[in-house]
């Protein structure tokens, strides 16, 4: 297997003292990035670029991917803590994880989501590593409709399962859907929704409406709640920790199903974001613990990091193979890879297997470290929940102002993220789900422009959606995830002998 | 303080200034670089090679950020200069886009708000096909393709209008043809496309298809410039940048369509300050690491500073106006 000796290789680039010194700083730094929210990996990453310059380009790609997974890590902790996500792709960490931490249990919550992450990039690795010489072949074969049904499949999955009311889901994603559509449009160059504000010329970060939507939505409540936030209670015990990690492989089936939608998200265009919430989606749907998902279920919390994690990973082999970054962060890689004076793309392998395999290498190390270095930091983070609302309460308030100031420096956005905060009370108290905004915005636009790109390919035919085999597979994999509702009623109802009453909540649906 | 006091104080200012202000302009405090675009992208790629330039070899001492504002194609970071009138401490780094932008979108900054400083290197756009999924192999066969179904050939590019949409469109007046444009997000994902035989064509700058052609799944037709591009090293196929035609010799009557890459201050910052950031920037464009960058790029080396940079704005702009206009995009009066 000519991979594996290359990988070998690799490891003996990755694993000098100096390299292994560079992995702890990155993932060092990377977390404080991660930890506050609307600075995030693609705000560090370009933040540690410049310090790269003079370093080669081996050494340079080893700190800034350390960084990105001492992030990637970093963002799941506030989410879990305070409700806000430090990174997007760990928002649908908080449907389970501030609900436990909530419950006092968040030192399990935290162990649960690192452990799981860790073995998610793992996957992703692996699956790197044997088939790197396959994925750009593949990859080539997305086309503007393939982009459109990997989306789409994320969205009918989050249709299919959403539990409550459908017309009350269908809204939430409408609205995502006129968020996203703010700025100027893609494909004809105007300025949408902008009613003349330069500032929302460039669109409404999504980082901007998690701020608000998810911590500050959150605080008005918890305030209106009478000031109690049951963290206090958390009690301090590091065994915690070990017994945690101990559990997780209780939840193999979530894992392996989690760890497989990540990869596939992350070598197709779909990425960590919608790969994290699909999976969160799909487990809650088929997990036999289903129904207790959002109410603090530890595979709420397992099914969304290793997907995030195995997407966050698997995303950096198109990067590296066509020279399309698979994220926000994996774009400004790509940037420090062209000033270093290499170019990504399908000839990178060849004509630098050293730094290809060492980059690779070093994701297995640098994975590894993180997942120690976090479990370390534990203790700290779940001390903070011990503090007083009264103190933590403004304390969250400063870290939500400053991240959505941060994300581009605007004050204007603060105001933005006031606002979201606003309409995630309201959304919260007339019940009306928050995920498939989250959702419809983070893909909303990626999926309009693919759409429209694909119809003007076919001169507006929509038979493009089931021109081969690829297209035609993920198009019908998702229209059943948007049935499955309705055919799991109908079969019920059968079972039952109770068709009519089946079919008739199937039509109001 | 005492008001005696803050009188003193302002006495010394009064007397140390003239002599620092008299002295060259050096900046005390770090600099920001706003790209134009996101991280990754053309302009964003330029700003930090600039950055790396100027501080590997230690042409400016203070610190140098490179903050994003692409919101907007980029039109957030010429609003940002306007806001931030006078202050000699950020450069924009941009390309035809800093007055290109005002002509279709209405928008709050014009080319008032701008101290033009230099355009550094031009990036040449070149055609590219897949020749094995098209079966197009010159200009001549992608004319006559084009001729025989009209409005089939779907050749992408980046972003709607600018610069690559209005390529196309100089492409069919020229040739008589009928093209379909699809917008990307960018050049490299049109690249892509193409290669992967989703699309028949697209235009873009050379960096941006060079690892393709490389990899067999890209061809250069011809480049829109009046002369071949000078770099003789052998890239694939046998073929070097010198041995792709002009898309003029090759039968499309575009003869230049050269992309600046460009360099901007915010108005009335100082003179001097002016004056310093060109020669900075000359002396940026004579180091290794920007060499390097106009070679991998097979970019045209060539500086316009001062009076050149301007009148080169005004004739630039002008010809994008009438093609604009041409294209019914000119945004409509107010």
């Amino acid at each position: 297997m000519g991979n594996f000796g290359q990988l070998m290789d690799g490891f003996a680039v990755a694993l000098t003292t100096h390299h292994v010194m560079i992995m702890v700083m990155g993932v060092l730094l990377g977390l404080i990035v991660g930890v506050l929210p609307g600075l995030g990996a693609p705000n560090g990453v370009s933040l540690l670029l410049p310090l790269t310059f003079t370093m080669d380009p081996i050494s340079a790609i080893i700190l800034l991917t350390s960084m990105y997974w001492g992030a990637l890590f970093g963002g799941s902790t506030t989410s879990i803590l305070f409700n806000i996500p430090g990174e997007p792709s760990s928002v649908a960490t908080t449907f389970d994880g501030y609900p436990m931490a909530k419950q006092g249990q968040a030192v399990r919550a935290l162990t649960l989501a690192f452990t799981s992450a860790g073995l998610g990039a793992l996957t992703g690795v692996i699956v790197i590593t044997l088939l790197s010489s396959w994925v750009a072949s593949f990859a080539m074969r997305f086309g503007a409709a393939e982009y459109f049904a990997v989306y789409f499949m994320a969205f009918a999955s989050f249709i299919g399962m959403a539990g409550g009311s459908p017309f009350k889901t269908l809204v939430s994603m409408m609205l995502g859907f006129a968020a996203a559509t703010v700025g100027i449009d893609t494909i004809s160059g105007e300025s949408r929704l902008t009613f003349e504000f330069d500032e929302l010329i460039g669109g409404i970060s999504f980082l901007i409406a998690v701020i608000g939507l998810f911590g500050l939505g959150e605080l008005l409540l918890t305030m209106e709640e009478g000031l109690k936030f049951e963290g206090v209670k958390a009690k301090l015990d590091i065994r915690t920790i070990a017994r945690t990690v101990a559990e997780v492989p209780r939840y193999w089936v979530t894992l392996v199903r989690s760890a497989l939608i990540g990869c596939w998200m992350g070598i197709t265009p779909g990425g960590p974001t919608a790969a994290s919430f699909m999976s969160y989606a799909l487990g809650r749907r088929f997990s036999r613990r289903g129904k207790y998902f959002g109410k603090g279920e530890p595979e709420g919390i397992v099914a969304p990091e290793t997907a995030d994690h195995s997407a966050g990973s698997c995303a950096l082999l198109p990067m590296l193979a066509l020279g399309i970054p698979g994220s926000a962060t994996a774009a400004v890689m790509m940037g420090g890879l062209m000033i270093w004076g290499l170019s990504p793309g399908p000839m990178l392998f060849s004509t630098r297997p050293d730094f290809v395999w060492g980059l690779i290498a070093s994701m297995y190390m640098g994975n590894i470290i993180a997942v120690v270095l976090v479990l370390a930091t534990v203790p700290l983070f779940a001390f903070i929940l011990r503090a007083p609302f009264t103190v933590v309460g403004p304390m969250i308030t400063i870290v939500c102002v400053i991240g959505a100031y941060t994300v581009a420096n605007h004050v204007f956005d603060i105001w933005l993220a006031l606002a979201f905060g606003i309409v995630g009370y309201v959304f919260k108290k007339l019940d009306y789900p928050l995920a498939p905004f989250v959702l419809a915005m983070v893909l909303g636009d990626k999926a309009e422009d693919a759409f429209r790109q694909a119809m003007l390919t076919s001169d507006g035919s929509p038979a493009i959606f089931f021109s081969n085999p690829l297209v035609s597979t993920m198009m019908g994999l998702g229209i059943l995830l948007l049935c499955l509702p309705l055919i799991t009623a109908v079969f019920k109802g059968g079972l039952f002998g109770r068709a009519g009453d089946a079919g008739a909540q199937g039509r109001s649906a | 303080m005492p008001s005696h006091a803050l009188t003193a104080f302002a006495l010394t200012l009064t007397v140390a200034l003239p002599g620092a202000a008299l002295a060259e302009w050096q900046p005390n405090r770090p600099v920001e670089f706003v790209a134009a675009a996101g991280p990754g992208g053309g302009t964003d790629t330029f700003a930090r090679v600039v950055q790396s330039a100027l501080s590997k070899n230690e042409l400016l001492t203070t610190p140098i950020i490179v903050a994003n504002k692409a919101g907007g194609s980029g039109a957030e970071t010429f609003i940002y200069a306007k806001s931030n009138k006078g202050d000699p401490y950020k450069l924009y780094f941009g390309t035809q886009d800093a007055y290109v932008l005002p002509l279709a979108n209405k928008l709050s900054y014009s080319l008032k708000d701008l101290t033009p400083v230099a355009a550094l290197v031009f990036d040449p756009f070149i055609l590219w096909v897949n020749p094995k999924a098209s079966g197009i192999e010159d200009v001549k066969g992608f004319i006559a393709k084009a001729k025989e179904a009209p409005g089939q050939i779907k050749l992408g590019g980046a972003k709607a209008k600018e610069a690559d949409e209005t390529l196309m469109t100089l492409i069919e007046r020229s040739t008589g043809t009928d093209l379909t444009y699809i917008p990307y997000k960018s050049g490299s994902e049109a690249a892509i496309q193409v290669a992967g035989g989703h699309i028949t064509a697209n235009v873009n700058n050379p960096s941006e298809s060079v690892e393709q052609w490389k990899a067999g799944v890209q061809k250069p037709l011809c480049v829109f410039e009046s002369e071949r591009l000078a770099d003789k090293t052998v890239i694939a196929d046998g073929m070097s940048w010198n041995d792709v035609p002009t898309c003029v010799e090759a039968g499309i009557n575009v003869p230049s369509f050269a992309q600046p890459r460009t360099v901007w201050a915010a108005a009335d910052i100082p003179p001097e300050a002016l004056a310093y950031y060109v020669e900075l920037m000359t002396k940026a464009v004579a180091t290794p690491e920007f060499k390097g960058y106009e070679e991998r790029g097979a970019q045209i080396p060539r500086m316009l500073t001062g009076d050149a940079f301007k009148d080169f704005i005004k004739k630039h702009e002008a010809s994008y106006a009438e093609m604009y206009k041409a294209n019914g995009w000119l945004k409509a009066a107010e």
